[in-house]
């Protein structure tokens, strides 16, 4: 099975990263950007055929090390 | 024995082992490996650099090195343990001190001679300096951009522990990299560990441009030892 982890800066915490990219944009004249956000992707290839097992190994694995909850917030999904 | 853990990445162990050395206390460089500190550790320094090439997040997969779990164990039992520059950040990945640190604000990699302004002295780090005097140290990072949230902040504020913030050379604080509050160092709740992103190390001669580092570094191994 193939986990999908996105893992993002929370809501309401500024993005360095996306607030530069979403200026570079307004130079280059792409009018209508309301706000970019910049995150990771982590792409899992895991022995693990049942969903709700493959759901609650992964959540594990962020909360513990993909991603910091203290200033980001991640998603899972997961595809056979 | 001050013992000075690095990782893969670590590059200011001999910075740090030099400094301590200098100041007359006995340094130990440890590999991260190691699942135990050197018997007779008074005091530990988590040093700088780039372990595990801050693949993922600063600091994050070397948390999990067998010898950070060592360095939890002596500070849950009182050990001093002071973090430096990516040692801060080790340190706050492995929860031994609050909050986390984001990219800095203008993104850029900022390397330069900074005063910090000490915030509060009531602990082993800071106790040789008075509150409001401005310490001259090298910073050298992209990732200081220090960040918590309103409940910790508050927290940090009520136990005093903000240790050290960002000025001016005339004292009024700035904010270098986007850090909350211009934070640059704090210290845990029973005020054992200490992470700032500055570097005393690399502050301990006036020949590199300011020995204003041997100050806070000899105070906190002094009181280690004693």
């Amino acid at each position: 099975m193939r986990a999908t982890v996105n893992i993002f800066l929370k809501e309401g915490v500024l993005d360095p990263q996306g607030k530069a990219v979403h200026h570079a944009l307004h130079t280059l004249h792409f009018d209508g950007v309301k706000e970019v956000r910049i995150g990771k992707q982590i792409i899992l290839e895991i022995d693990e055929k049942d969903n709700e097992k493959a759901m609650e190994k992964v959540t594990k694995m962020c909360e513990t090390v993909l991603a910091n909850t203290v200033v980001e917030d991640y998603t899972i999904e997961l595809a056979k | 024995m001050i013992a000075i853990p690095f990782f893969p990445g670590t590059n200011c162990e001999r910075d740090t082992e030099h400094a301590v050395r200098k100041l007359g206390f006995e340094p130990k460089v440890v590999w991260h490996k190691e699942t135990a500190l050197p018997s007779g550790t008074k005091a530990v320094i988590v040093p700088g650099g780039f372990s595990y090439g801050d693949y993922l997040r600063s600091g994050a997969i070397a948390r999990f090195s067998p010898i950070m779990k060592a360095v939890k164990e002596f500070a849950d039992n009182g050990g001093m343990v002071l973090g430096i520059c990516n040692g801060f950040q080790i340190l706050l990945e492995s929860g031994l001190l609050p909050g986390a640190m984001k990219r800095n604000e203008n993104l850029h990699f900022i390397s330069s001679h900074e005063y910090v302004k000490v915030i509060n002295n009531n602990n082993s780090f800071l106790s040789e300096t008075n509150i409001g005097e401005l310490i001259q140290m090298p910073i050298a990072h992209a990732e200081g951009n220090y960040f918590c949230d309103e409940k910790t902040l508050k927290e940090l504020h009520e136990n005093t522990q903000i240790i050290l913030k960002y000025a001016d050379k005339n004292g009024n604080e700035k904010n270098l990299n986007g850090s909350i509050e211009n934070i640059a160092g704090i210290c845990n709740k029973t005020k054992n560990v200490f992470g700032l992103m500055p570097h005393p190390e690399r502050a301990c001669e006036s020949v590199l441009g300011s020995s204003d580092g041997t100050k806070i570094l000899g105070s906190f191994l002094k009181k280690a030892i004693s």
